[in-house]
C-alpha cells in the first residue's frame, strides 16, 4: 500500500444488492477474511421472503451487514459507514440507513433507465442533491468486470457480468485491508471444477482490489487493529450452526442418539438442514408430513430411548401444543426449538421478533408447566441447547427452547469450548423394579423426576398416556385429590429447577438507580447501550434471563432493589407483564415490535427517558 | 462477542461418556420370531387393568384375539409396543403387558413411526378408529402407509362416533341420523381399504372382530409383513351402532361375505354358489357360478404389484350391506422406511467419542488468539 492506512476503532459496512447478486455470499466471505484478522464482529443477514422476487425490485433486495472492531462488540450494528449498492432498488431501500457523511458504493453500470423505474425513482439519484451529504463513489463495476475478464476462454458474457459482487468485494477488501490470499483460496477451492468461472472470479477480485488502491477511490484504506479477545482458539458462529453444534454435543456426552423430526419452516428449516448433514454423529433426522408429525415423532423417539427434538417457528408451535401438553404429562424428555419470527400468523416470516414467550410459558391446555430458555447470543445457542437437553433428561420433561430469526442468522466469533466443560446428562434409564418387585413408572426421585424405562427392558412393561395417571403406579386415576396432586408434583418439578440454576447476575454501577432486564436476543443491544451510557457518566444496572422460566430465584429481590426497571423487548410488553404481575414492581417497557432487532441508539434513548 | 468455555483445548473425554444404546437395553431377545419364546402364553400379554368398554362392544374379542396371537410371533412382551388415540380403540393399550403408548387424537402413527424409526429391535403396533386414524388423524395414516414404515395398523371402524356419544363418522353411510345429523350426514363415506391402496399401502387387509379364526390369520399376516400392515377390523358398536355390519359379520356363513383366499377362485354364499368375474367394462361383479362356470372367476393374487386388482375388490361393494371381501387384499414388499438406515446411524452415534466432537466444534475456518 503507496498510502498510510487511517486507524479506526470500529467500523460497519452494509452490501445491499438484488437478491440473484449474491450479497449474502460475499458478506459471509468478508466475514470469515475479518474473523481471520482478528477483529471482533456480529453480522446480521436481511434477506426477502420471496426466493426470486422480480429483479431489480425494492422486494428483491437482499442485504448483510458486518460490524467489526478493534474492541469487543456486542451487536450488528445501527447504522453502517459505508454501504455498497449494487443496484437502485438496493439503493433505494438502505439508503436512509447510511450514516450522515457516510461512505456510498454504487454500481454505476445498474443505473439503467429500466432499473430506476423498477426502484421508483423519477430520476437518477446519481449525482442529485440528495446524496450531497454522503461522500459517493459510482463505480462501473459490470463495465470493470467485463474489462477484466475478456481474456478469458469458455466465459459467457453473463458470466463475466456476474462476477461483480467479488469485485465488490475485492473493493472493500482493499478499503479495510482484508488480506487477499484467504479470499483466494477459498475461491480457488468453491470453483474448483469450473476453471472459467474461477478465473473470472480471481480476475474480478483482484480488480476490485487494484481499483481501490490504484484510483485511491478513499484516501486511504482504513485499518482495524486485531481486537484483544480472551486468548485461544476461534471460529465464527451463526446462532443455527450453534444450535446444532450444541444438540449433537449434548447427544454424545448423554449417550443418547439424537431424534430430530421437523416440518419445513421459515427461518426454522435452517436447524434441519445443519443437523441433517451430522450423518458422522448418527443424528436421525425426519422431515415429517406436518408440524404435529414432527413433535409425535420425536416423542415416540423419546419415549423408544432417544434425545428426541423438533425444531419450529411461531405458527408450528401453535400445532405442537397439544402434544406438548402431552409430553409434560407423560413426563418425558423433550427438546422443542421455536425460532420466533415476526407473527401474528405467516407475519413476517423472514423478520425476528420475541412474541412467543407467554405462548412457551403458558400456551397450553389445563395445566401443564414445563422449562422455558432464551438464547441470548449466536454462541450462547450452543450453550442453552446443551441446557435444554440437561434439563429435559434429568427432570424429564419437554422443554421450549427460544431463538429468533436475529439469532438464527447473525454471526460472532466464538471461543470454542472444550467438551471437558459439558455438564453431566445421565438418562439412568431404569433397569428394574422400583418397588420391591414392583415398577411403579410414576414414582418420584429427589428432582421429582419419574423413572425412564424404555422399550426392551424386560419386566418394566408399562403404559403411559394423556389420561391423568395415578400417583407413583401411572394407572389411570380419575380421583379427585390424585389429580391435585400430580399437578402440583408436575408444578414443584420447575420449583426444584429453579433452585438449581445460576442465580440471576447484575451488572451494576455504584449508585445505578435504573436496571435494565432483557431476555433472549437482546442482550447484545442492551450490554451496547449501557456501555453509551456509561460512558456519558451515568451509573445503571443491567441484568439478562436466559432461565425464562421457571426464573432464577433471586429475580424477585433483583428487581425490587432498583428504584427504576425498564424492560426491552421485540415485543408489547411480555415479560414486562410478568415481572409486574409476579413481584409487584412498577417496571416500564422498551417495546419494538417491527421485526428488526432494536438498535443501540434506540435502547440508549429509551434508557436515558427511563430515568428522567 | 461472547466466549465459551476456558478456552482450553482439551480433547477427548472418553472416561465420562457412557453408552446408552437402547438396544442394548434388556436380553438378546431378537424380533421376527428367530428365537421361539414357547413359554409365553395370551396371559404374558395381558394387563392387571380392569376392561372398561361397554358390554357387548366388539373390543372384546379383538382385544382377545390379540393377546392370543402375541405368544405366536416369537416377539416377547418388552419389545413389544401398542400405541393409541383418542377413542374407544384409545383404551386398547392399557389393557396389554407391553411397552405402551397412549396418546393424543389421531397422532398415534406419528408416535408409532417416532419409535420404529428410532428403533428396529421392536413389534410396533397401533390401535385406532374410523374417527381417530380417517378423519382427525388422516394425514398422519396415509404418510405412515406411504412410507412404509414397520407399523401395524389396526383401524377399528364401527363407523360411528362411541366414546364422544354418537355423532356420525368419515366411515358412516351418507344420511346417517345421529345427534349431530338429526336430518341425516351430508357427506359420503370413506372407503378405508381403498384408501389404504391410494395411500401405497403394502399390506391391506379387512377381518372381522368376532371371526376369531380369520381375525387371528389376517393379523398374522400383518405381523410378518416386512413393512407397513394396514387391517381394517368391522366392529360392532351395540351401544350406538348396533348391526352395521350385520350382512358380513356371521359366524363364517354371512351370505354377503367374500373370503379371499391368495392363489383361490373368489367364490362366496352358503355354497359358494357365487363368485366375482371381470364384466365387460373391465370393473369386477357378482357372478351366478353355475351361470358363468368357475373358469370365468377372478383368482385372488394378493402380491401382485399392480394395484388394480386390489382397487377393484375394494370398490366391489359401497357399504357393508353388499357383498364384501374380506381377508388380505394386497400383500407386496417394497423397500421399509429406515431399515438399514437407523442401524447404520446408531453405529455411528455409539462410535462417536467426545474427541470427535471437539474436531467437529474446531471445523472449518479457526483462527487462534495467544
Amino acid at each position: 500500500m503507496t498510502t498510510t492506512a487511517k486507524k479506526q476503532e470500529r467500523v460497519i459496512v452494509r452490501f445491499a444488492g438484488d437478491s440473484g447478486d449474491g450479497m449474502q455470499l460475499v458478506g459471509a466471505r468478508f466475514t470469515a477474511a475479518t474473523a481471520l484478522v482478528g477483529n471482533d464482529l456480529s453480522t446480521l443477514p436481511d434477506f426477502p421472503a420471496e426466493i426470486r422476487a422480480p429483479a431489480g425490485t425494492p422486494h428483491g433486495v437482499s442485504a448483510f451487514q458486518i460490524h467489526f472492531a478493534s474492541r469487543d462488540i456486542l451487536t450488528p450494528g445501527d447504522h453502517p459507514n459505508t454501504l455498497v449498492a449494487m443496484n437502485p432498488a438496493a439503493l433505494a431501500s438502505h439508503l436512509s440507513a447510511l450514516e450522515s457523511g457516510g461512505t456510498l458504493i454504487v454500481n454505476e453500470d445498474a443505473f439503467t433507465e429500466n432499473n430506476l423505474r423498477k426502484a421508483g425513482y423519477e430520476k437518477n439519484p446519481l449525482g442529485d442533491a440528495g446524496l450531497d451529504s454522503y461522500q459517493v463513489f459510482q463505480v462501473p463495476m459490470t463495465t470493470l468486470c467485463t474489462r477484466a475478464t475478456e481474456e478469458i476462454e469458455d466465459l459467457k458474457p453473463a458470466e463475466a457480468q456476474r462476477t461483480k459482487n467479488v469485485f465488490a468485494l475485492g473493493l472493500i477488501s482493499w478499503m479495510y485491508g482484508r488480506p487477499e490470499e484467504s479470499t483466494i483460496s477459498w475461491l480457488e477451492a468453491k470453483f474448483a471444477e469450473k476453471p472459467a468461472i474461477l478465473k473470472a472470479n480471481v480476475a474480478a477480485f483482484k480488480a476490485g482490489y487494484n481499483f481501490g488502491e490504484t484510483t485511491e477511490l478513499t484516501a486511504a484504506p482504513v485499518e482495524i487493529e486485531p481486537a484483544p479477545l480472551r486468548s485461544g482458539e476461534y471460529r465464527n458462529v451463526d446462532g443455527t450452526q450453534a444450535m446444532a453444534l450444541g444438540l449433537v454435543a449434548a447427544s454424545v456426552k448423554s449417550g443418547l442418539q439424537p431424534f430430530f423430526a421437523s416440518y419445513p419452516i421459515t427461518p426454522a428449516s435452517e436447524l434441519l438442514h445443519a443437523l441433517a448433514a451430522n450423518d458422522r454423529f448418527g443424528v436421525r433426522t425426519v422431515q415429517a408430513e406436518d408440524e404435529i408429525a414432527a413433535v409425535n415423532m420425536a416423542l415416540g423417539g423419546a419415549f423408544a430411548g432417544h434425545l428426541g427434538i423438533t425444531a419450529t417457528s411461531g405458527p408450528g408451535m401453535d400445532l405442537k401444543a397439544e402434544t406438548i401438553g402431552l409430553a409434560a404429562t407423560l413426563e418425558l424428555p423433550l427438546v422443542i426449538v421455536d425460532v420466533q419470527r415476526a407473527g401474528p400468523s405467516t407475519g413476517m416470516p423472514t423478520k425476528t421478533e420475541q412474541g412467543d414467550l407467554l405462548m412457551a410459558i403458558h400456551g397450553r391446555h389445563g395445566e401443564s408447566p414445563l422449562p422455558v430458555i432464551a438464547a441470548t447470543t449466536p454462541a450462547d445457542c450452543f450453550d442453552c441447547a446443551v441446557e435444554a437437553v440437561r434439563i429435559a433428561v434429568r427432570y424429564r420433561t419437554p422443554v421450549i427452547l427460544l431463538g429468533d430469526t436475529f439469532l438464527a442468522n447473525s454471526s460472532e466469533p466464538w471461543l470454542i469450548p472444550s467438551t471437558d466443560t459439558l455438564p453431566e446428562i445421565d438418562p439412568d434409564f431404569a433397569e428394574g423394579p422400583n418397588a420391591g418387585e414392583e415398577f411403579m413408572p410414576y414414582l418420584r426421585d429427589e428432582h421429582g423426576a419419574r423413572p425412564w424405562a424404555i422399550p426392551g427392558t424386560p419386566g418394566l412393561e408399562h403404559r403411559i398416556g394423556g389420561l391423568e395417571k395415578e400417583h407413583g403406579s401411572g394407572n389411570i386415576s380419575y380421583d379427585p385429590a390424585n389429580h391435585a396432586l400430580m399437578s402440583k408434583l408436575r408444578a414443584e418439578k420447575l420449583e426444584k429447577l429453579a433452585e438449581e440454576i445460576p442465580p440471576l447476575a447484575v451488572d451494576a454501577d455504584e449508585g445505578a438507580e435504573l436496571l435494565v432486564l432483557g431476555w433472549g436476543s437482546t442482550a447484545g443491544v442492551i450490554g451496547a447501550a449501557a456501555r453509551r451510557v456509561r460512558e456519558r457518566g451515568i451509573p445503571i444496572a443491567t441484568a439478562q434471563l436466559r432461565h425464562v422460566h421457571p426464573l432464577p430465584t433471586n429475580t424477585g429481590e433483583i428487581v425490587r432493589s432498583f428504584g427504576k426497571v425498564l424492560v426491552p423487548e421485540m415485543n408489547s410488553g411480555q415479560l414486562l407483564g410478568i415481572v409486574r404481575g409476579e413481584f409487584l414492581v412498577d417496571a416500564i417497557g422498551h417495546n419494538k415490535v417491527e421485526g428488526l432487532p432494536i438498535l443501540a441508539e434506540e435502547m440508549e434513548q429509551a434508557i436515558l427517558e427511563a430515568l428522567g | 462477542m461472547s466466549g465459551n468455555g476456558d478456552g482450553s483445548n482439551g480433547r477427548g473425554n472418553d472416561a465420562a461418556r457412557t453408552s446408552h444404546s437402547p438396544r442394548d437395553a434388556g436380553d438378546s431377545g431378537t424380533l421376527g420370531g428367530a428365537t421361539p419364546l414357547p413359554m409365553l402364553t395370551k396371559q404374558d400379554f395381558q394387563s392387571d387393568q380392569e376392561t372398561r368398554w361397554c358390554p357387548g362392544c366388539g373390543d372384546y374379542a379383538i382385544l382377545s384375539g390379540v393377546q392370543a396371537l402375541m405368544p405366536e410371533l416369537g416377539v416377547p412382551p418388552e419389545r413389544t409396543v401398542f400405541v393409541s388415540g383418542i377413542g374407544c380403540a384409545g383404551r386398547f393399550t392399557y389393557y396389554m403387558d407391553t411397552y405402551g403408548m397412549h396418546g393424543i387424537h389421531g397422532r398415534a402413527p406419528a408416535l408409532a413411526t417416532g419409535i420404529a424409526a428410532s428403533r428396529d429391535d421392536l413389534s410396533v403396533w397401533v390401535v385406532s378408529g374410523d374417527g381417530d386414524a380417517l378423519s382427525i388423524g388422516g394425514n398422519h395414516l396415509i404418510h405412515a402407509l406411504r412410507r412404509n414404515v414397520p407399523i401395524k395398523i389396526l383401524l377399528f371402524n364401527n363407523q360411528i362416533y362411541g366414546l364422544t356419544k354418537g355423532q356420525y363418522s368419515p366411515t358412516s353411510e351418507k344420511g346417517k341420523v345421529t345427534k349431530s345429523t338429526p336430518f341425516g350426514s351430508e357427506d359420503p363415506p370413506f372407503n378405508p381399504v381403498a384408501l389404504a391402496l391410494g395411500a401405497e399401502a403394502t399390506f391391506v387387509a379387512r377381518t372381522v372382530d368376532v371371526e376369531k379364526k380369520h381375525l387371528a390369520g389376517v393379523l398374522k399376516a400383518a405381523a410378518e409383513h416386512e413393512g407397513a400392515a394396514f387391517v381394517e377390523i368391522y366392529q360392532n358398536c351395540n351401544v350406538f351402532n348396533d348391526g352395521a355390519f350385520e350382512a358380513v359379520r356371521g359366524k363364517g356363513a354371512a351370505p354377503n361375505q367374500i373370503r379371499l383366499e391368495h392363489g383361490e377362485p373368489i367364490r362366496f354364499g352358503a355354497e359358494g354358489e357365487r363368485g366375482i368375474a371381470r364384466a365387460e367394462d373391465g370393473s369386477l361383479t357378482v357372478v351366478d357360478v353355475e351361470e358363468v362356470g368357475e373358469e370365468a372367476l377372478i383368482v385372488h393374487d394378493a402380491h401382485l404389484e399392480n394395484q388394480s386388482h386390489a382397487a377393484a375388490l375394494a370398490r366391489l361393494a359401497s357399504s357393508p350391506t353388499m357383498p364384501t371381501p374380506i381377508g388380505v387384499f394386497r400383500d407386496v414388499k417394497r423397500p421399509v422406511y429406515g431399515e438399514g438406515r437407523q442401524r447404520q446411524l446408531a453405529d455411528a452415534h455409539a462410535g462417536a467419542s467426545l474427541a470427535d466432537v471437539d474436531e467437529l466444534l474446531r471445523s472449518g475456518d479457526t483462527w487462534t488468539v495467544a
